[in-house]
């Protein structure tokens, strides 16, 4: 069964509402690392070392080795085909890798650890949900596969301002609404760390500032966020550190401010570009 | 189980929810029954329409009992004028007619269209002359002709109606609905979040399993409901009820066939139409919709390699024709072999993505 934990958002009287939750500006950053309880204090959320995955003539990761600190909110950035994706599933348990490790919490993530996957939350895409269910029914079917009472659920489902699109479909939600849903039923069962994949591609700007708050305002409540973005200035803004990839590899990590200082450029987007080239990819 | 109850009832939402896949895999075989059960209702030769003119004796005074008996094979209608009637049966709207001319001797006209119905009234109204002549010497009967009812090997319609488009209805609703899913699933890349999930695969297509087996016996349930309504006219016989354990293994067997579909196929469209090539022509080799008796002998080579075949020939048995576990145990194995096989070399086929 799902039991309160300390950071529990149905039960601590002081949680954000989905108001104060989705109100709140850039200016309230959170408290870093600070909430951050029990014996896995002092080992990294996330430990990759020496990963290395290979499809046929492609070495999709070669050799990708990155840590993330508890409640750090971690972007992973590349032009399509660096990595990212193959990097994540790796990370997440979803493939075996041909060599290297990831720990998640402490534990490794291959082979697949029911436990583990109870304390991490993943949101793969915003189209992944359940065929002509409604917005309550998916965060319901999602929150039974952890054990998660429908109260719990629905508490979730007001976290993300969903409580009136509750009787609609997937199909009929907006592609914000979509993706909060997708947000909601990856952390329904309250993990301790959270996978994001590209969770505001095809969002308008209000949609996607409105998600940079949830976004923020799960980050803040201890959670550690690991993000893929194509947007450099979401990771810009959101992100503690980034870590960006091309050809299978890890070219750089750092804070946002620390590269663009490092690199003497304007922008994330100028330390991207001038780290993985101009040239088109497809 | 509360995954496997929450994923069961996710896939019987969807399910329901998409009227054209509920209509198309729940109703649309039963409407065939409805349909083809109504039409082939009565397959023996109906009965003649036999016009009487006047007074016949042999008939008029017929004891009452003899004269139903005799009306399951004759509608004996009265008409006054013999040229009338004469005209009807030259117009082919009656079989014969019949009158008793005033020496005692009945005359019987019949149409010759058709030698079998022609060869029925006759036979009859001469045998009912003999038994009147008999009755009329007052002797006993020398010669007595005592008869019984046999099982035949034939079968009314509605005996392989019902197992054959019960079996067809399995076939389409456990097939589609696995390949289905498993498309549908791996697209939305639902295969990818449940294994992020703490439950087991076990659980997954256990619930797939049960939600499939579930809708396979609520259309047996329905098929035998209406099957057995008088109009219709199926008669249980002693081990009906291995119907179910018979429906259960097709139920698997087509489900694996779903499964190698749904592996196989990149869309969803792809797999309907792949389903429909192998359901289809299955269902018609496999005596769903006619017997196959008739057919050439290589038709029936052929159907003795599909399951459905097995299927209906079991179901039919075991439902209508007295047959027990002999023939219910040899069906059940193979079907599971059937899923067995399959099943694996869709497991060899399985991908995660699309791509």
């Amino acid at each position: 069964m799902w039991a309160p934990g300390p950071r529990c958002a149905s039960t601590d009287s002081d949680q954000p509402t989905a108001g104060r939750l989705l109100g709140r500006g850039p200016a309230d950053r959170k408290p870093a690392t600070a909430t951050i309880t029990g014996v896995t204090k002092n080992i990294p959320a996330i430990a990759v070392e020496g990963l290395r995955k290979r499809y046929g003539d492609v070495q999709a990761v070669d050799g990708v080795t990155f840590e993330v600190a508890h409640g750090e909110f971690y972007g992973i950035l590349g032009p399509n085909g660096a990595g990212k994706t193959t990097t994540m599933e790796l990370v997440e348990g979803l493939r075996e890798p041909d060599e290297g490790t990831a720990h998640l919490l402490g534990q490794p993530s291959w082979p697949r650890d029911p436990k583990l996957l109870r304390r991490i939350g993943v949101q793969l895409q915003a189209s992944a949900f359940f065929e002509k269910l409604t917005a309550r029914e998916q965060i319901h079917t999602f929150a039974a596969l952890y054990d998660v009472p429908p109260e719990r659920a629905d508490v979730m489902l007001e976290t993300v301002g969903l409580t009136d699109k509750a009787g609609t479909r997937d199909d009929k939600l907006s592609g914000g609404q979509a993706q909060r849903l997708s947000i909601a039923c990856a952390l329904v069962h309250d993990p301790e760390l959270v996978f994001l994949d590209e969770p505001t591609t095809g969002l308008d700007p209000q949609a996607r500032r409105n998600l940079w708050d949830v976004l923020r305002a799960i980050n803040s409540q201890g959670r550690t966020v690991v993000l893929t973005t194509h947007y450099l200035d979401e990771a810009e803004i959101l992100c503690d550190r980034v870590a960006i990839m091309d050809s299978g590899r890890v070219l750089r990590v750092g804070a946002p401010s620390a590269l663009i200082e490092e690199l003497g450029v304007r922008s994330l987007e100028d330390v991207f570009l001038q780290l993985t080239g101009r040239e088109y990819r497809e | 189980m509360n995954a496997f109850r929450s994923l069961s009832l996710a896939m019987v939402k969807g399910l329901l929810r998409d009227r054209m896949a509920a209509f198309f895999t729940l109703l649309f075989p039963l409407m065939f029954l409805l349909l083809f059960g109504a039409l082939f209702q009565n397959n023996t030769v109906s009965r003649s329409h036999v016009l009487q003119v006047g007074e016949v004796a042999v008939l008029d005074e017929m004891p009452a009992a003899e004269r139903s008996g005799l009306s399951e094979a004759l509608d004996i209608e009265r008409i006054d004028d013999r040229e009338e009637a004469l005209a009807q049966v030259s117009d082919g709207d009656a079989d014969a007619v019949v009158w008793e001319e005033d020496d005692g001797r009945v005359e019987l006209r019949y149409s010759a269209a058709d030698a079998a119905r022609a060869g029925t009234v006759e036979g009859l109204m001469r045998s009912l002359v003999q038994t009147a002549n008999l009755a009329a010497t007052g002797q006993p009967a020398t010669f007595e002709l005592a008869t019984d009812q046999v099982e035949d090997k034939s079968v009314k319609a509605i005996q392989y109606l019902a197992p054959g488009l019960l079996g067809w209805a399995i076939a389409m609703g456990a097939s589609f609905m696995s390949a289905l899913t498993l498309v549908n699933w791996r697209k939305k890349r639902i295969l990818r979040r449940l294994w992020l999930a703490p439950v087991s695969p076990g659980t997954v297509i256990g619930a797939r399993i049960g939600v499939s087996l579930g809708m396979a016996f609520v259309q047996t349930a329905l098929f035998l409901s209406v099957a057995t309504i008088p109009f219709y006219g199926l008669r249980l016989t002693g081990s009906w009820w291995l119907v179910i354990p018979l429906v259960a293994a097709g139920t698997l067997a087509f489900m694996s066939v779903g499964l190698l579909i749904g592996a196989w196929a990149k869309s969803e469209e792809a797999a309907n139409a792949a389903l429909q090539l192998v359901v289809m022509p299955m269902a018609f080799l496999s005596g769903s919709f006619f017997p196959l008796e008739n057919t050439p002998e290589w038709v029936r080579a052929i159907s003795n390699a599909m399951p459905l075949k097995h299927l209906n020939e079991s179901v039919q048995g075991v439902l209508s024709r007295g047959e027990s576990w002999g023939t219910a145990l040899p069906a059940i194995g193979g079907l599971l072999l059937f899923a067995a096989v399959l099943a694996f070399v869709a497991s060899r086929l399985f991908r995660w993505d699309d791509a």
